[in-house]
This record gives structure tokens, sequence and C-alpha cells, in this order.
């Protein structure tokens, strides 16, 4: 395939439907949020700047280089356009790019979605922004600030939603935390390292070019400081969680069956008739049986419906 | 020397029953079918099979055959990966041992079912998006109450991916023109990791400026056309009849489906 899937874009069935809808109104909540300020410093401009970006950034993940063995390194995005365009306007080019990808693609899930946006597009922008103006401000405006603070920005967005999806995979009773968590860190934290060195030769050559660029970056937006709180409090909690379900797996466990108490506390929703397997029926292997049969029996009349079309068409044609 | 639209466009040009479907009616069915897909318990392998005979006959009815909506799905299926670890840490009894390695029965039973479940829910997403085209999907979206701004930027986003992907197709073109191999095998080539690394930084970056660059330069001509920065788009038309009944009898199999599988496999 021309465009390589990535490890961090979680299919459909991976997750548990109470983990999907609660990541889908997290990712709701920021990408809203994230509209409404782009929308207040960009105006009019908003459009075309955010949809030829958003662009950009999906074909630029196409860039890579080779490694050692065939392997090699690629670019996700997240801390360059954050970086470039502020925090805001990162959030809502990731949202357009993991939206496509998922929606046209098939490079991650649609009910998985939710959780996509937030790992890619809301963790990895808010870790990126809170470390890189974190190195802003120690190397006090000097040039080591923006490389040094581009390659870590880069290397933590990447590193910390890893985690995020790992803890999503194990709180959904995927993947064993002892085992997802190392995995995923160990595998991103080479990753990362990719992901930092482009964006620090990015970082270089838009020095170069167009240093401008790079203060229009510094300059905060208002309302910036809330992505800045939450990244750091954001990468704090995934780093110190992780390897903390990672040695304990069987809390994660005890938050797995507490998140499928919720989905199992669904159940009188479909037990219409208490005490019975099937409605009216009491004996299980026969109630089995039934169910069988009646699934059978829709998915049987739908077929037909579908081949009496075909042979409509075919007779037409 | 530009590159096959068609290439990255998934559509497939078709006029079969599932192309002509409402594209609004084609978002929310291919929805609720994967959410469906979810809700059904691990282990209910009948009802597996009757999903999976859903999204065929959708492959059927869309023309584009059973095999093309398979060979496709199965380029989602690596991710399972992840849920392998699954075999050996559920306890339970044991299936089947492998050397000192004991798989689990429940473990086992819980992997094929996340891997079924995977599998068929990235057929229909593959059928929403080779039977739709990428307007349409727009609408869609649109119907759905997305908000109209962020739908404006991902219609503005597909309509220069193209442009732009041909951009970086033409600077990776470019990039392997100037790495020669020398005859001399003691002459090493190719840089180190990290040389490789910024050599393509540098393209990133300056792809990042381009496109910023042609941003200034879009926004001139939209401009220049009457943009006001007020997305405004045609009302969208009331649903046919004939896909209110299909929008209908989709929610009832799979409500069906879902209330068996959870009643008799919970």
């Amino acid at each position: 395939m021309f465009l390589k899937p990535m490890v961090m874009h979680i299919p459909d069935g991976f997750l548990s439907v109470a983990v999907s809808i609660g990541m889908w109104v997290l990712a709701a909540i920021a990408i809203v949020f994230a509209l409404i300020r782009v929308n207040r410093d960009l105006g009019e401009r908003e459009v075309p700047v955010m949809g030829v970006l958003a662009a950009a950034i999906f074909a630029g993940q196409m860039l890579n280089f080779t490694v050692a063995g065939g392997t090699s390194g690629h670019l996700l995005g997240a801390a360059l356009a954050t970086i470039l365009l502020g925090p805001w306007a990162g959030i809502l080019i990731l949202t357009c790019v993991v939206g496509i990808q998922a929606l046209i693609f098939q490079d991650g899930g649609i009910l998985a979605l939710g959780a996509n946006l937030f790992n890619m597009g809301v963790i990895g922008v808010a870790v990126a922004y809170a470390v890189y103006r974190l190195f802003q401000r120690i190397a006090g405006g000097q040039k080591w600030g923006i490389f040094v603070g581009g390659f870590a920005a880069a290397w933590a967005s990447v590193f910390v939603a890893s985690l995020a999806v790992a803890l999503q995979l194990a709180i959904s009773g995927t993947s064993p935390a002892n085992i997802a968590i190392p995995a995923m860190a160990g595998v991103h934290a080479v990753i990362g390292v990719g992901e930092g060195l482009i964006t620090l030769g990015a970082l270089a050559l838009i020095y170069a070019a167009r240093r401008d660029l790079l203060k229009i970056g510094d300059a905060q937006p208002a309302g910036s400081k809330v992505v800045l709180i939450g990244g750091t409090l954001l990468a704090i909690l995934l780093a110190v969680l992780s390897p903390l379900a990672s040695a304990f797996p069987d809390g994660l466990e005890r938050v797995a069956e507490d998140v499928g108490f919720i989905e199992t506390a669904q159940e009188p929703l479909y037990n219409i008739i208490p005490d019975y397997v099937f409605p009216g029926v009491s004996n299980e292997a026969l109630a089995t049986i039934l169910a069988g049969i009646v699934g059978t029996l829709v998915v049987l009349g739908v077929s037909l419906l579908v081949a009496y079309n075909r042979r409509k068409a075919r007779s037409v044609s | 020397m530009s590159l096959h639209v068609h290439f990255l466009d998934p559509y497939q040009t078709g006029s079969s029953l599932v192309h002509r479907l409402d594209p609004r009616v084609k978002l929310i069915l291919a929805v609720a079918f994967i959410l469906a897909n979810a809700l059904i318990p691990s282990g209910a392998w009948a009802i597996y099979l009757l999903m999976l005979t859903l999204s065929l006959s959708g492959a059927v009815l869309s023309e584009l055959g059973v095999g093309f909506v398979l060979k496709r799905a199965f380029l989602a299926l690596p991710f399972v990966l992840a849920a392998f670890p699954l075999l050996f840490t559920v306890p339970g009894p044991t299936a089947f041992s492998v050397g000192s390695v004991q798989i689990s029965m429940i473990g086992l039973e819980r992997f094929a079912s996340i891997a079924l479940k995977s599998w068929i829910s990235v057929q229909a997403a593959i059928l929403l998006a080779t039977t739709t085209q990428f307007p349409d999907l727009l609408q869609a979206m649109r119907a759905l109450r997305l908000p109209r701004l962020l739908v404006a930027i991902i219609g503005l986003m597909w309509r220069y991916i193209f442009v732009i992907v041909d951009e970086v197709l033409r600077m990776l073109r470019a990039r392997a023109a100037r790495s020669g191999v020398s005859v001399d095998a003691s002459l090493r080539s190719g840089g180190s990791v990290v040389w490789r690394a910024r050599v393509t930084g540098g393209m990133a970056g300056s792809l990042f400026l381009r496109s910023l660059e042609r941003s200034d330069r879009i926004y001139a001509a939209m401009v220049a056309r009457g943009y006001d920065g007020e997305v405004r788009s045609f009302p969208l038309p009331p649903l046919s009849t004939v896909n209110w009944l299909v929008l209908g009898g989709g929610f009832f199999v799979l409500m069906i489906l879902v209330t068996l599988a959870v009643l008799v496999w919970r």
C-alpha cells in the first residue's frame, strides 16, 4: 500500500464500546473548542489555511527515510504543526488528517476514530505544545530552545500518545497491560526518535528560510494556557499511570471489569423478560437454537432480497 | 508526470444499488453496522457469521465483488498482533499447548472474536469509501450535524491532497535522483541515519512552507471570487421513500441481531 498504516491507528473491534464512546466525547469537546478558537484567531482565512496545511501533513506522512534492514522512519507531524501554528490549529489539522485516514483509507476504525482523534490530535498536540514551551522557557529565547525543544516535543508527542493507545487497549480488555504498555512504549520510543529528527530538520530549514514563522509560533494565542496545563497533566498522568498499570495489571483488570460492568449494566435494556434466555423460552439450549434460527431467517431474507434484485437488474440489462 | 488521482481515491465508479443509495443513509448504516458489531459479545459465532453475510451481501450488491472487498479488508489486520498476548494471559481451561506454552480456551475465544469483529467492521468501512464519492460523503457529514466549518476545511483539504501528494512525490523522486551509489564499493553512500533524517526533515520543512504560501494564493483567489468567510451550501434534498425503507430495514435487522446475540451469549 502507498500510505503505510501506522501502528498507532486503532481499527474497529479492538476497543470496548464504553471506551470508544468515552473517547469520542473527549475528542469532540476538544475539537469544538479548537474550532471556536481558530475561528476567532484566523477568521475568514481559516478554511484555506487549515485545509491546505492538513493536506500537507497528510501528504508529508509519505516522507520517509531508511533506517536499517528495510525499516523506515516516518513523519506524523503533530509536533511540527503545533510548533508552527499553535495548539488549536494543530488539533484541527490533525483532526482532519486522522478523520480522512479512517473514513477513506481505513487507516483506523470509524467507531475507534474518537480514540484515534484523542490520541493523535489532542494528546499528541497538547503534549508537544507543553514540552516545546517548557524548553522555550528554559532556553530563554536562545536558538537552541527551538531545536532541542522541537526534537523533544516531537519525541514526547509520539511516545505519550502510544502510552494512551496501550492504556485504552488494556482497559478494553484487548491487550494485557503488562505486555501492551512496555511493547508500545518500546516501539514508539524508537519511532519517536525518527519523528524528532525529521521535525528537527524541518525546523532547521524553516529557521533558515522563514524565521518569522517561528516567531509567530512564539506569540501565545489566548487560551493556550489550557493546552499547556492540559498537555503537562496528560503527559505526567500517562507517564505515571502506564508503568503503574504495567506493574500491577490486576488493578487495570479491575478498571476493565468496572468498565465492563457499565456495559453489563445496560443489559436490562435488552432483557425484555427477565429469567428467560429468549423471550418466552426458559430452556437455554432450545433458546440458542431458536436464536440461531430467527437470526438466520432474518439474514436469509436480506440475502434473498439481494439475489432477487440482482436477477432483476440482470434481466433488465 | 503527475500522480494518477485514482491511485489515491478509493472510489470505484459504478451505478449499482449501493452506489445509488443516499450517502446519508450509507454513512449512518455503516456506523450502525460497526457499532452493532462492537456490541456483540465475544464467542457469538453464529451472529458473526450472519454479520459477515450482511457485509458480503453489500459487497455483492455494490457489484464490486466479494473478492475485492475481502482482499482489501485484510489490509487492516496486522493490528491483530495487539490482541495476540490474550491467547496466553487470560486465565481459564487450556485449549491446547504448544511445547510448554498453554493457550487458554477463553483467551482463544476472545482473540478470535476480536480479529473477526475487526475484519467484518472494516468491510463496512471499505464499502462506504468505495461506493461513495467524496463530495457526497461531505454532504452526509453535514447532514449528520458535523460543524459546518470543519466540513468546509475537510472539503478543501480533499481538494488539495492530490496537488500536495504530487508535490511530495516530486520531492521523493528528486531525492532518489540525487542519491547515487558509487561503483567503487569502498565509498560509503547514503550518509548516516541522522543525516538521512535531516534531509527528510528539510523536505518536510519546505513542503510546509510551500503549502503555507499556496494557502495564501488560494485565499486571495477565494476572496477575488467573493469569499467572505461564510461557508454556504445548498440545502440537502429530503430522503426518498426507498432510502427511508433501507435505513429502517437496516436498523431493524441490526437490532434483531444484536438483541439475539446479547440475549443468548451474554
